[in-house]
């Protein structure tokens, strides 16, 4: 299983995002991709999920063009989970999880054998069985994360591309996602790319980082080699101070802004 | 007994029975109040038929046996329009409903019903057609017309066909339409009167030759609105998602708009532009099974015709002379349009 980019190049009507990035997604591990606003990290996601056709350059699954391949061909292989999706009013949790099926059926084919496994190990696996019966509009928005992340199991793809997995949510729910994916990636062996905005938690997550800036790569690599204080300055516009993550070592990064209030000397360890 | 842990839930199944259950057991009502209206239809009008006397008619009808001939020649017909517009209205809507993802579309936001009745007024005032009969290829044509432009100028620019960019476009060329039809009835009153008859939508004074010529096209459309429930579920989450599971969003589109023209453009030239059936029918259709748009599809097929055929019964018991069964439509379908609003949660799309 291999997803590249090769001098990809994406545009919205005629104005260019992504200008000319070659990347290859390491299979088998988790990447983050990060970035400012409008850097392109979305519209790359896009591009490689097949959601957005590149004006130049191509993407390549197990070595053949995109778009020389069916589009169910790649669902069965490539699943993408945009931001924020919306769930048609008054669906259940195991309805939902079940259209993750729609790459694997036919016009007339009936609900297989193999579809209702595929929805049950879903479900078991993001632990969201016994909220089967539900309403996906009545669950939290850390569940329903859950539940959409289980719709793109049921699809049964090797690489998952995510766009945002985490907006919108409170920290602990954050953390829950991440774990999730974290968890299917050292289990399954699944490839998981996403775009998150917090640096630390994608510090935490990555294996691979990739750091864009005004549509091209700026940098790449494991998140020690790659996330420092010259990086969030030319990336971000920001100055801050990198350190080890107390719990895991990474590179947390604090930002420094204009604004630091005056706390009392004894308030913080120098 | 209290002091045990309570009882595991039991695993909820992960096959959807619900949802294939009600279904199937809303088909099986709807067909049998079907078959139990058809006969009324062909019982009930200005002049009540004995049953004994209908059947008969069907089976071992007597030449110049003057019920005979009603319920043959007038009921019969009739009835089939009614059955198969019905179906045909019902099922469009549901495709439109689904294909716009808005739950307050029907088949004349593509422009199809305005179309229609512009061509009509041309085959009235252009080439004094006067027969229902003969406006039926004149409907169609501009219908279809009409589909086209909107279907064309929806799907200029960069990204292609959009439901917004649809319903936009489809709100112009119907207001376009409009105003060049009220043009016409304006300067010429004649074509005034012979227009407001068809433009009521009614089911009397049809042909069975009218609806053989089109029967084709319902056929080809309704299968296509089945096989089209499971692209309708997929573009319900919306088309990044549909994307993602490998549905070919702008084919998927094309496809579904496709199938609304045949069935409407059929429709509309049977019945005239009734557009208030797709509206209502896929409401109720989503309130017996949920929002899987197979199930939704499927029973507003039966839906459909349940709803128009009631409204030309009840036209022609309620007032001496008939009252046309697109205006009744409105009076039976918009008490049901407010209680599923009142009673249900999942009246959006």
């Amino acid at each position: 299983m291999s997803l590249v980019a090769h001098d990809v190049h994406l545009a919205y009507d005629r104005r260019t995002v992504v200008h000319g990035v070659d990347f290859a997604v390491p299979t088998g591990e988790v990447t983050v991709i990060v970035g400012a606003n409008g850097c392109g990290k979305s519209t790359l996601l896009r591009g490689l999920g097949r959601i957005m056709r590149p004006t130049q350059g191509r993407v390549e699954l197990d070595g053949t063009d995109l778009r020389r391949l069916r589009p169910r061909d790649v669902a069965t292989r490539l699943g993408l989970l945009p931001q924020q999706p919306t769930a048609p009013d008054g669906i259940t949790v195991a309805d939902l999880v079940g259209r993750g099926r729609h790459p694997h059926q036919g016009a007339f084919r009936r609900w297989s054998a193999g579809d209702a496994e595929a929805v049950s190990n879903a479900l078991a696996l993001t632990s969201t069985h016994q909220l089967a019966g539900r309403r996906v509009e009545e669950l939290s928005g850390g569940q329903r994360q859950r539940v959409w992340i289980a719709m793109m199991l049921a699809q049964d793809p090797g690489t998952m591309l995510l766009d945002e997995p985490t907006t919108y949510l409170d920290i602990a729910h954050q953390v829950e996602v991440l774990d999730l994916l974290a968890e299917l990636n050292a289990e399954r062996g699944t490839t998981v790319v996403m775009v998150l905005h917090d640096l630390n938690l994608a510090a935490r997550y990555a294996d691979h980082l990739v750091v864009m800036k005004e549509g091209r790569v700026l940098r790449c690599g494991h998140p020690g080699d790659v996330l420092d204080a010259d990086c969030v300055r030319e990336a971000f516009g920001l100055e801050s101070r990198v350190l080890p993550d107390p719990v895991a070592g990474c590179p947390m990064v604090v930002p420094i802004g204009r604004h630091v209030p005056t706390l009392p000397a004894t308030a913080m360890p120098a | 007994m209290s002091l045990l842990a309570p009882p595991r839930p039991a695993r909820e199944s992960v096959r959807r029975p619900r949802t294939a259950l009600r279904g199937s057991l809303a088909v099986v009502v709807l067909l049998a109040l079907l078959v139990l209206l058809a006969f009324a239809s062909l019982m009930w009008g200005a002049r009540d038929i004995a049953p004994a006397d209908v059947w008969a008619a069907l089976v071992s009808p007597v030449t110049g046996g003057n019920d005979h001939g009603v319920v043959r020649n007038e009921r019969v017909p009739r009835t089939l329009i009614g059955l198969v517009a019905g179906a045909a209205l019902g099922a469009a809507g549901a495709l439109m409903q689904g294909v716009t993802r808005n739950p307050i579309a029907d088949p004349g936001l593509l422009g199809l019903n305005s179309g229609a009745s512009l061509a009509v007024i041309v085959a009235i005032a252009g080439f004094h057609v006067t027969s229902v009969d003969g406006y039926v290829w004149f409907a169609f044509l501009g219908a279809g017309v009409a589909a086209l432009i909107v279907y064309g100028a929806a799907s200029m620019g960069w990204e292609g066909v959009t439901p917004v960019k649809l319903a936009l476009v489809g709100a112009a060329v119907t207001a376009t339409a409009t105003s060049l039809i009220t043009v016409v009835l304006l300067m010429d009153r004649n074509t005034l009167r012979e227009f407001r008859f068809w433009q009521v939508g009614s089911l009397a004074n049809r042909s069975l030759d009218a609806l053989t010529s089109v029967l084709p096209f319902v056929a080809v459309g309704l299968l296509v609105a089945l096989a089209a429930g499971r692209v309708l579920n997929a573009l319900a989450l919306g088309d990044d998602v549909a994307r993602g599971l490998g549905q070919d969003v702008t084919r998927g589109r094309l496809l579904v708009v496709l199938a609304v023209v045949l069935l409407c453009g059929s429709a509309v030239s049977l019945v005239g532009p009734i557009a208030f059936v797709g509206l209502v029918v896929p409401h109720v259709a989503r309130a017996v099974v949920g929002p899987d748009y197979r199930w939704i599809v499927a029973l507003s097929m039966l839906i459909g015709p349940l709803l128009l055929l009631a409204a030309d019964v009840i036209g022609r018991l309620v007032v001496a002379g008939e009252l046309e069964a697109g205006l009744v439509v409105a009076f039976v379908g918009a008490p049901v349009l407010l209680a599923l609003v009142r009673g249900s949660r999942s009246v959006a799309a």
